[in-house]
Parts: structure tokens; sequence; C-alpha cells
């Protein structure tokens, strides 16, 4: 365990950047810096591996001048957004900058990036003026999802995280999986169909179970006034640990489009026409009534829903067992 | 399930997701997961490249988890048994089973042995086109590890010997005594968020909820008492294909579809839609107009997930809330909900009135294996099946200690049969189909959220560099794929993915949908479909 795992065991909070507990450690941010009695120099408690006996200061000022530094050097090649930026509120970078009284201003010559935002594909979007080369999201990808697609590239004052020659993700073998966009502490990568929808502080989230396919990820619903904006993955929750695919983090929206059915129809020559649920519900009553009065029990049969909850699927093997007598139900994945 | 419900007594994935990441060996046989499960590849992939684990990929197709395996075994599509039983003839006569094993926890080895005799691996490498040292190789490469954990997809179940591929997955197992361990066991990952859970609720034509058998009078007068209703039918039902062919046929004359769409996601769409156009009455109720709607007399419209309170079962047996977020849309409601208000419609009040109380009344006081499961327990992560009592934490992986659901565990022995329609002169590529990953089934989903159809617009017959030398056609320009049942045109996806004389496609799309090619032949125990092999002819247009 390091001195990090030791501390938030123990509700001792230290400040982190490029630390994620699902990656191995990495020391690169530095704002984990904490004084060990004897050392010379603070040391970064994500890398360093607690001993018994050792004592640690978390908090001196001279840990909290080098934290502010650290902040201050960041912000000095950072763009002013906060007003305007996606990650306002969950913001790791703004959430320090506050806790530490760092400004801008100490460094107003330094030099600074402009680099085009990256919109090239349909979920996220990539703005590496914002990036502060944690080196989460680079890390997320080979350790976690397992596909090393993007990397830091050039070096020095120009390093900044790419994909292989620059190309845009869609050419990459990128599966816009998204988990990099969740381990982004800052606004960098952000969701696009999130923009603008609502600020961080004024979601509901709501825990439930990815809808697609059998692997039953966990996710967090950001919702706002009763509208899905964002979906995001349970951190250390069974059986995926924050992980999604692109379809469990990015295909919520179908549930809003216009095509969705809002009231029975019954069918009127080549056409539906609108109808009451009592008329509709009454209408099918009468007719199986009829089928199975004339043709018996075992005329009658139905398929039910391998995808919606199990409580529908109880339901209508039980309306055809107990109501209709037969046991003609099954559904469409017996395998 | 009914090949592991056969061999073990319980048709389900043994073990859990938490056990890939440490995993020793995988034998992966028949999955795209990167594709089709995307998150459990991940994890797959987090042992191969952070802890060393080994994989062995038994796949047609080099598609992305083969840059993870140390042995491919890129079979003849189909010739999965003759290469199983290849793998078990070395193990057998190198002696590098587990005996142990075999002698106390299984039961009729003398049969598999007696079968796996007859196919040396020569004779398996000239079935499968797998060499005969790589089935060598794979065979010792499995006795070498401790456990070796078995995941498969419908790449094996979708075929005529659907079933006896499973038994045959199974029976490698039970040799190896992987069964009933930690980093073991046999796993079919499921396609489909609910497939478990309409499994275990009995959406079947042959059980109730909690696989307990509709032939069986003691079961049946327990659910007469719990649903408080005389005489329920004891005669198994139909199985979904045959409710499809009784449809066209007259003998059924009502047929009630939930929140499916056959007619795009069944083998022969032709067929099916004429089916679906013979029935005399039928009942749609789904969350979209589908190609299937069409044909309906009455449709219902019904919530959506995220629109009502329920529960969901993940392959791993895991079964998970899923929470309201927003409210359904016009008067649609919840699926529930309408089957009682029919129920109502032939004089029985069902109690419950929300999915808490049918799942905690009912579901969980019918089911055995569920008894312990209540909706107050599932704050976090669920909880897995079996879990017979309110104090138990669930089952992480069954059949411990080789204790099989069934008691012993049964090799029942198989032969290797070629799909049911093979290539010739007219028809002379082998078709196989499976799913994309930014689509999921007939798109009613995703083809309706932002930015899929940007990433992925239509469909694609993906072919090899060899034959697309040999067509002439180059990537993106459009053939014509003809089966015996239909023809599609869509682009080419030149790709080394797919060997030669393999045809690849998908059923995302209604254009150009691989089902209209499918072929409607059925495995004669489960009825599930060929979707991974029939004859086509591919041209140049
Ligand atoms: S990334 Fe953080 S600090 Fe930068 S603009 Fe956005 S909210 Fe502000
Ligand atoms: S979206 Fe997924 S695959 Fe693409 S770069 Fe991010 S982590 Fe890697
Ligand atoms: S997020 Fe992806 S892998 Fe996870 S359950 Fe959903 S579809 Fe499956």
């Amino acid at each position: 365990m390091t001195i990090l795992d030791v501390a938030r065991k123990n509700g001792v909070r230290i400040p982190t950047l490029c630390h994620e507990s699902a990656l191995e450690p990495y020391g690169a941010c530095r704002i984990c810096v904490v004084e060990v009695e004897g050392a010379r120099a603070p040391v970064a408690s994500c890398c360093v591996p607690a001993a018994q006996g050792m004592a640690v200061r978390t908090e001196t000022p001279r840990i909290q001048r080098a934290r502010r530094a650290i902040i201050e050097l960041l912000l000095s090649d950072h763009p002013e957004d906060c007003l305007s930026c996606e990650k306002a509120g969950a913001c790791s970078l703004q959430e320090y900058a506050y806790e530490f009284g760092a400004r801008k201003s100490r460094y107003p010559s330094a030099e600074k990036h402009n680099y085009a935002a990256l919109d090239d594909n349909p979920f996220y979007v990539r703005d590496y003026n914002k990036c502060i080369l944690c080196g989460r999201c680079v890390r997320t990808c080979a350790e976690v999802q397992g596909d090393c697609v993007i990397d830091f590239a050039h070096r020095g004052y120009d390093t900044a995280v790419s994909t292989p020659i620059n190309r845009g993700l869609i050419e990459s073998q990128c599966v816009l999986c998204g988990n990099c966009v969740q381990s982004c502490p800052v606004g960098a990568l952000t969701e696009k169909k999130s923009i603008r929808m609502g600020r961080s502080w004024e979601m509901e989230k709501v825990r439930t179970t990815c809808p697609y396919c059998g692997v039953g990820c966990q996710q967090w619903l950001h919702v706002k006034d009763g509208k899905i904006v964002k979906v995001t993955g349970v951190k250390n929750a069974e059986p995926n640990r924050g992980r999604l695919c692109v379809k469990g983090r990015f295909g919520y929206d179908f549930i809003y489009s216009e095509e969705r059915l809002k009231t029975p129809l019954i069918r009127e020559g080549d056409a539906f026409r609108e109808a009451t649920w009592d008329e509709a519900l009454d209408l099918t009553a009468d007719k199986i009534k009829e089928i199975i009065k004339k043709h018996g029990p075992d005329a009658v049969a139905g398929v039910s829903c391998a995808r919606s909850i199990n409580e529908d699927s109880y339901n209508m093997q039980k309306l055809f067992r107990s109501v209709f007598k037969t046991n003609n139900i099954d559904h469409c994945a017996r395998v | 399930m009914a090949g592991l419900a056969t061999s073990f007594g319980s048709g389900a994935m043994t073990n859990s997701f938490n056990e890939f990441s440490s995993a020793k060996l995988f034998l992966i046989i028949g999955s795209n997961m990167t594709e089709a499960h995307p998150v459990a590849a991940t994890l797959v992939k987090n042992a191969v490249v952070n802890r060393g684990a080994r994989m062995i990929l038994i796949d047609p197709r080099a598609h992305r988890l083969a840059e993870f395996a140390d042995i491919h075994c890129r079979l003849n599509v189909g010739s999965d048994i003759a290469l199983l039983n290849g793998i078990m003839h070395v193990l057998i006569a190198e002696n590098l089973y587990d005996k142990d094993y075999v002698e106390n926890f299984t039961e009729n080895f003398e049969a598999l042995k007696a079968k796996a005799a007859e196919y040396p691996p020569e004779r398996a490498s000239a079935i499968s086109g797998v060499s005969a040292d790589t089935i060598r190789a794979a065979a010792r490469m499995l006795a070498s590890a401790n456990a070796a954990m078995v995941i498969y997809t419908l790449g094996i179940t979708e075929h005529v010997c659907g079933t006896h591929n499973v038994m045959s997955v199974a029976n490698l197992q039970m040799l190896l005594g992987n069964v009933g361990l930690k980093g073991g066991g046999v796993n079919p990952l499921r396609g489909q968020n609910n497939v478990q859970g309409a499994c275990d609720m009995g959406a079947l034509p042959n059980v109730f909820p909690g696989y307990q058998r509709v032939e069986d009078a003691a079961v049946r007068a327990k659910f007469e008492k719990a649903w408080d209703v005389k005489e329920l039918p004891g005669k198994e039902g139909l199985k979904s294909p045959a409710m499809l062919e009784l449809a066209k046929s007259g003998n059924v004359k009502a047929l009630w579809i939930f929140g499916e769409n056959l007619a795009n996601s069944e083998p022969d769409i032709s067929h099916v839609e004429r089916c679906l156009e013979s029935c005399e009455f039928l009942v749609c109720q789904d969350i979209f107009p589908t190609e299937t709607t069409r044909f309906a007399d009455v449709i219902f419209p019904a919530a959506a997930w995220s629109e009502n309170e329920g529960t969901f079962t993940s392959s791993e047996r895991r079964v998970n809330m899923t929470r309201a977020a927003s409210k359904a849309p016009g008067a649609a409601m919840p699926n529930w909900w309408i089957f009682k208000q029919i129920a109502k419609r032939f004089g029985q009040e069902w109690k419950p009135d929300s999915a808490q109380e049918i799942w905690d009344n009912e579901v969980s006081a019918l089911a055995p294996a569920l008894a312990g499961i209540k909706y107050h327990r599932l704050t976090n992560d669920g909880i897995q099946w079996p879990c017979p009592s309110i104090d138990h934490p669930g089952t992480g992986f069954l059949h411990k200690d080789g204790k099989f659901t069934r008691g012993k565990g049964l090799f029942t022995p198989v032969d290797w049969v070629p799909p049911a329609e093979i290539p010739d002169e007219e028809y002379p590529f082998v078709l196989s189909t499976g799913r994309r990953l930014t689509h999921y089934h007939t798109r009613t989903q995703t083809g309706r959220c932002q930015g899929f159809d940007d990433v992925l617009g239509e469909e694609s017959a993906d072919i090899s560099p060899e034959d697309a030398e040999r067509l002439g056609v180059s990537g993106g320009e459009k053939v014509r794929v003809c089966s015996r049942r239909g023809s599609v045109e869509v682009k080419a996806k030149v790709t080394k993915e797919v060997p030669p004389g393999l045809v690849w496609m998908a059923f995302h799309f209604r254009e150009g949908c691989a089902n209209w090619l499918t072929n409607a032949a059925f495995d004669s125990i489960t009825q599930t479909a060929e979707y991974k092999a029939c004859a086509v002819s591919v041209e140049k247009i």
C-alpha cells in the first residue's frame, strides 16, 4: 500500500490529479506530495509505499506552497473558461485552484497553447488547451480499456495527447468507449451530447443497469429535470468497475426519440388509428377469448422480450399460463 | 441452455466476470467479445496484457481479440465439435486429463473416451482446417494450466448442432477438471441484457419461473395455489420458430409479440413476414413501431428502460436494479401493467401493483434459487443466484468442489455434423453473421441515438483480400450477396479478419440485413437457428 492508499483508507485527504485507483501509480502531477520525517524532499504519496512507523505530514505550509505552485503553473497555460466549461463544478483543477488560492496572474507572460478543439467523432470533444498532461486518458486506454489508441506525442512544451499520426479518432483503432473521457479530471475531454444540457451540480445521479448486452454494466444516469443528459460507469461496481462501452455510455437517448409509440393503436384496414387503453385492452381480451373458445388455448402463443425487466417477463408468462392456460410462451434467445 | 443443463444440471454462466481479471488461461470460442460484450472483453485483455494470462482463441475470424491470443485456431465454420474432440483425443491419449476429477465428479467417461478416440488430431484437422500440431499445442496448453476458463457466445450456439457444441465444451472442461472452481468454468455470454432473466422468469415453453418443469404435477399444484387458479397446462408449449410456422398454417390464431423485432432478427425474413401476415390476430407491445408492428392488429405502447423500476439479470446470474429516471411518453405504460389489465378482463385480479411487489411477493417466493433476493437487498451490486435465503450472499461460481447441480457431471459424447447448408458450385461461399460494436440488434435503439449511424451507417459484407481480388472488387464497391432465400446489395468491406471462402455480415440494418439470406434451419433441441452458416454467392455489381 502506498502512503496515499493508507491516508485514504483512514479518511485523510490528499489531493491528486494524475492518480486513479484503477490505474498503476504514475507520479506525474506531484500534487499529492507529502513530507515524510527523515526524508530531505517531499515525496509523491501515490508512488511511495507506506512503511511501519513512518511519520507523514500532509498539510504543512511547505506542502501547501508546493501544491499552489503546481496549480499556478498549470493555470499559466490554461484558458480562462470556467464560466462556460462543461466540467465546471466537477473539475479537479478548478477545485484545487480554489482550495489553494491559486491564481493565474502569478505567471502572466507564460507561453500559451492555442489548439483547435478536435471534434472528429459523434460522441466526445477533445480540447487540449485544457489538458493538464496527467496521462489518465492515455493510461486508461492502455491499462483499462486495453486498446492503446492514444499516447503522448512531441516533447517538452509541445507534449500533447494524440492519436497515431494525429489522424482523427475515427481513423484510429478507437472504439469510442469514452472510458478516457470519464477518467479526465478536467474539461479537456467532454461528452458531446451533454453540451449545455446542465451543470454538474444540477444533476441528480440515478444508479441503473445498462440496457444493451448481457454483461450488466452499472451506470450512473445524470438526470436533469427528468431527462438523462449523461451516463457514466459506476466506479468500484461489479462487474464493470467504472467502465462502459460505446453503447452503454452514449446509447441512452433513444428513449427521447420522437418516434416512440405514445398511444395504443388499433388496425383499421391498412392503417392504424389511435385508441384508448380501454378500447385496445377490451378488443384484445375479447378477441383472445373468442379464439380460445373456438380453437382452444393452444391457438394462442406469445414471445416475450429478452431486454425488458424480469417482472415484465414474469407477468407475461403468468398471463399465458394462468389466464390463457397454455405453455406457448417463449422468448427469442433460448440459446 | 439445454446443453449446459444436460451436462451440469444448470444452464447459466458458471463463473463470474470478476474472475476474468485473475484467470490464468482463457479458451474463447465463437465469441467476438470486443464488439458484442466490450466491457467483458476489457477484463480479458487486462488479464492478458497486465497479468500475463494466456489465451486460446477458436474462431474463423481474426477479430480484434486475435491480437491477444497465444494460439488462434482459425477453424472452418461449423467444425467446432471435430476440433474439440481432437483436443480431447490428445488430452486422453497423452494422459493429460484430470483423472481424479473425472473419477470422482463425473459419469459416462468411457463413452467420451470412445468418441474422442475417433478424432485423432489428423482427422480433426482435416475437418476443421486447423493443423494437427496446433490442436496438440492447444491441448497441452490447456493441460498445463491450473484452471482454464471457457467463454463462448452465439458463435457456437447458433448452429444446427448448437446444443452439441455446448455439450462438447462442457465435456472438455470436465475432462480438465475445470468446472466448480474460481477462474474456470463454462461461461456463455448473453447477447441481450435480460436473456438470462427471461429464462429465469419462465418465458420458456417448458418451465415455470425458476426452471420448474410444467410436466411436474407437484410443481403445477404449487403454482395453482400461488396463483389461485385451477388446472395449469402440463404440456410443453411451442418454441418461437414453431409459433411462427403454425401461425402461417393457421393453427396458431393469436400471436403476442412483446418487444422483439422478429421481422428483422429471425432468419429468412421473407418467410417470417409471410408467417406474421397470415396470423389471424397479432398483438405487438413495443416502444417503437418496427418492421414487425406493421403486421399487428393491436399495438400497445410500452414504457422503456429508465422509465420504470425493475430488475435485469445479467449473464453472470446477477440480479441488478434498473431505476426510473424519466417519464414514459404519452400514454405508454409499464409492460407488467399491460399484462395485468388483460388478466383482469379475464376475471383475474392480480395483487402486485409494482415491479417490486411482483418480485418480492411472487417471483422470489416461487423460485427457490431467488428466494433470498428481495428489492431491499439490491441497493449496490445486486446478488448472484442461487441465493436460497435472505442471509445468503449469493453465488459467485457454480458446482463448487465438483458438486454439480445434477449430482455428477455428465459426459455427453457428440459427433461432428456439417452445417445444414454447405457451399456448392452455385453458392460457393459460407455466410456467417454477428454483431458490430456500434450497433445493437435491429437498431430499434441505437438507430435512434444520435451519433451511432454516423459511425456505422450501413451494412457491409466482409470478405477476404484474396476473394476480393478474385471477384475484382475493392473495398467500398457494391456486391450482390445471394442465398437460396434472398439477395442483398451491400458494400464490400475487404478485411484480413475473414478467411478466404467466408462472407461475414450483421443484421443491424433492414437494408442489406443478413437475415434476408440466413437459413431457417434449427437445432433440434433448442430450436435455435443456424445464423452462423449458410451458403451464398457473391458478385460484383
Ligand atoms: S477544465 Fe476546469 S479549470 Fe479548465 S476551464 Fe474547465 S472547469 Fe475551468
Ligand atoms: S474512447 Fe476508448 S478506445 Fe478511444 S481513446 Fe478513449 S479509451 Fe481509448
Ligand atoms: S456498457 Fe457495453 S458491455 Fe456494458 S452492459 Fe452495456 S453494452 Fe454491455
